[in-house]
């Protein structure tokens, strides 16, 4: 999912602490927030905006295009059914720790009606220059720039030490796309990919995975027939198995979700892959000449 | 979190499945005693949360109460897995006339709900799925829809399961419930068991509770089995820190799960070992002292690597919060910083005001300082 910076904002959550800081953060930067929900300071105004009961009675007052959570993790399946209910096309969840039943029945729920799903577990999207929704610190210069690469990250610390480094070498960013630190995601590495293989403005994308799944190995399978190059970094070939690395999807399970069979697939479908971050600038100038 | 069998089998018979009679014992007299009570020949089976127990000696059968009380003392203390056996499963043993699979799990690839069976269990899945792929069915389900036994005989269907097909749907549909009442991100019987006069039962029971629904399954996570904690994880539990005890010598504080981690690939690729995963990124930044003494009371850290990277966290404040910790214990090793991001300008005048040190200019410098400052304290080249 790539935000362009026209959208209209909803942000459920809106008047929570970190609700309000990242929301004023987001407006400073230039998107476009048009409302906030909170059932208990319905008719209010927050951050400059009205405060609805529902996402249902936004979309009737208001409209919106996009909406982003902070709703603690309990709170997220109702959340989102509330704003898939109300006609909501796209829905970013931050949120960490959702219990993955609630994730599955939410992506369930989307599925059904058309609508697309960034996260759980996610630090959000950014189009540096024109909007970010989430809390990437997309209004550091020394992080985001405008540019032409794509970066997908399932990390939001890794992404952004990507995205300094891309700076630091002389790029700068398309998008962002944080998919998210979860075993279960609403949108992949390889959805993300192909919408980057497909994004006007994009000429290479950088892949930040993780041990544990098999999302890079599916991505690989796509990046097979790409023409814009893929240069990628997996954290965790020094992570022991069995274990959780922080993030719930982070964890080699016998032999399945190692580094070794995601540095091998994307490989073999023609992807650089990076021992270490710093070696991102480099990469992408021999890539692209 | 993971189960042992005798806490998760109460799960199935709840739903309905039939479980054989059993008692949990801690001795090998208590074994004997439950032995006798059940007046059957049994099955003495060591209790860890983990698999291939029959391989490492945990499951042996006992014709009499004198059998299982030696059958115990054989089992009780083995290790399996790195779990030390307490205590022992005495349970009826059953007339097996089939041995079948059955498991319900979250799939990643289909983002729901995932039903599998096959006739052909008692080993691996990963095995069935090597050798008999034809006969292992796998059912993708809407998890808004659920899965009944009308869903579960479509399932069956071509696998010439006769008389069988009716109770095996009815278990299949039981379990898709008990996984879905549960949080349960894996429910897996294997053995389900055919019995000679025709019956089913779950021979053994393997259920992963999902982590992040446990603050609404309360009850269930009580008898659960935790991950075995060092002494150092149990405290970093106790402080609500991310720490993850390793076997190497550098100490590693850094912000965000995949930042750590790549923090601990990268003192990898330059030849040293991490001595921990450590994150305090997000709101835990503000226990930077608690974290900072759990890294330095690990007696194997011979120097501390310390890697911000700002985004939502600012490094200022984390930084912050270190060299106040720092000053405090006033350890006596080496520390190397690299700070980028959100703050970092801030951050590197502090490092030099109060520490005297600038940062290293990348992370890659930094992390190969700190492993040759390992090696050279150990008497290393």
């Amino acid at each position: 999912m790539i935000v362009a910076g026209a959208e209209r904002i909803l942000v459920q959550g809106i008047t929570g602490r970190q609700g309000t800081y990242w929301s004023e953060r987001m407006q400073a930067y230039g998107t476009r927030i048009v409302a906030g929900v909170n059932p208990k300071k319905a008719n209010t105004r927050h951050c400059g905006v009205p405060v609805y009961a529902s996402a249902g009675e936004a979309m009737r007052e208001t409209g919106f295009d996009l909406a982003v959570q902070f709703i603690p993790p309990l709170g997220v399946k109702a959340a989102s059914q509330d704003a898939i209910e109300a006609g909501c096309r796209r829905l970013v969840i931050l949120t960490e720790h959702v219990p993955v039943h609630d994730v599955m029945e939410v992506l369930a729920m989307a599925r059904a009606n058309g609508a697309a799903v960034v996260g759980p577990n996610t630090a959000g999207l950014v189009t540096p220059g024109a909007c970010f929704v989430g809390f990437m610190p997309a209004f550091e210069s020394g992080i985001f720039r405008p540019g032409r690469v794509g970066v997908i990250s399932r990390s939001g610390s890794l992404g952004t030490l990507i995205c300094l480094n891309l700076v630091q070498a002389g790029f700068g960013q398309s998008a962002f796309i944080g998919i998210g630190g979860d075993p279960i995601v609403g949108t992949t590495t390889r959805d993300a990919l192909a919408q980057l293989d497909a994004d006007a403005r994009t000429d290479a994308v950088v892949i930040v995975g993780e041990i544990g799944g098999a999302m890079e190995e599916d991505a690989a399978d796509y990046a097979r027939a790409m023409s814009k190059p893929v240069v990628a970094f997996i954290a965790g070939s020094a992570a022991p198995a069995g274990k959780k690395m922080g993030h719930a999807g982070a964890i080699v399970m016998g032999d399945k979700g190692t580094h070794a069979s995601k540095r091998a697939a994307l490989e073999a479908a023609g992807a650089l892959v990076l021992d270490t971050p710093s070696g991102v600038g480099p990469a992408l100038r021999a890539a692209l000449g | 979190m993971n189960f042992e069998e005798h806490a998760a089998k109460p799960l199935l018979h709840a739903a309905g499945i039939s479980v054989p009679r059993g008692q949990l014992a801690r001795s090998a007299g208590e074994a004997e005693d439950a032995a006798a009570q059940l007046g059957v020949p049994v099955v003495v089976k060591a209790q860890v949360p983990a698999g291939k127990r029959a391989k490492a000696g945990g499951i042996r059968a006992a014709d009499d109460p004198r059998a299982a009380h030696d059958a115990a003392t054989a089992i009780l203390g083995l290790e399996i897995a790195g779990h030390r056996v307490a205590s022992v499963l005495v349970e009826e043993r059953a007339e097996i006339a089939a041995e079948c699979y059955a498991a319900v799990l979250g799939d990643a690839a289909s983002k729901g709900p995932l039903v599998m069976f096959s006739p052909e269990g008692g080993v691996d899945v990963e095995e069935i799925a090597a050798t008999a792929p034809d006969r292992l069915r796998r059912m993708q389900v809407d998890i808004l829809q659920g899965f009944d036994v009308g869903a579960a005989r479509a399932m069956l269907a071509g696998l010439g399961l006769g008389a069988a097909e009716e109770p095996v749907a009815k278990t299949l549909a039981a379990l898709y419930r008990a996984w879905r009442e549960n949080d349960a991100e894996l429910l897996e019987v294997n053995p389900l068991a055919r019995l000679a006069d025709g019956r089913l039962a779950a021979l053994d029971c393997k259920l992963t509770l999902d982590d992040s629904g446990v603050p609404r399954r309360q009850a269930l996570a009580a008898i659960g089995s935790p991950e075995p904690l060092t002494a150092l994880e149990e405290r970093a539990r106790a402080l609500g820190l991310s720490y993850i005890e390793l076997d190497g010598d550098i100490g590693v504080l850094a912000n965000g799960a995949g930042l750590t981690m790549t923090t601990m690939d990268v003192i990898a690729h330059h030849g040293g070992r991490s001595a921990n995963f450590l994150e305090i990124g997000g709101a835990a930044y503000t226990k930077a002292r608690p974290a900072l003494e759990l890294v330095l009371d690990n007696p194997r850290v011979r120097c501390l690597l310390v890697n911000f990277c700002g985004a939502f966290a600012r490094t200022d404040v984390m930084v912050a919060g270190m060299l106040d910790a720092w000053a405090a214990l006033g350890p006596a090793i080496p520390v190397f910083f690299s700070v980028h991001g959100t703050g970092s300008a801030e951050a590197r005048a502090m490092l030099r005001e109060r520490l005297g040190v600038d940062p290293y200019e990348t992370m890659d410098e930094a992390i190969a300082a700190a492993v040759a400052a390992a090696g050279h304290a150990g008497g290393a080249p």
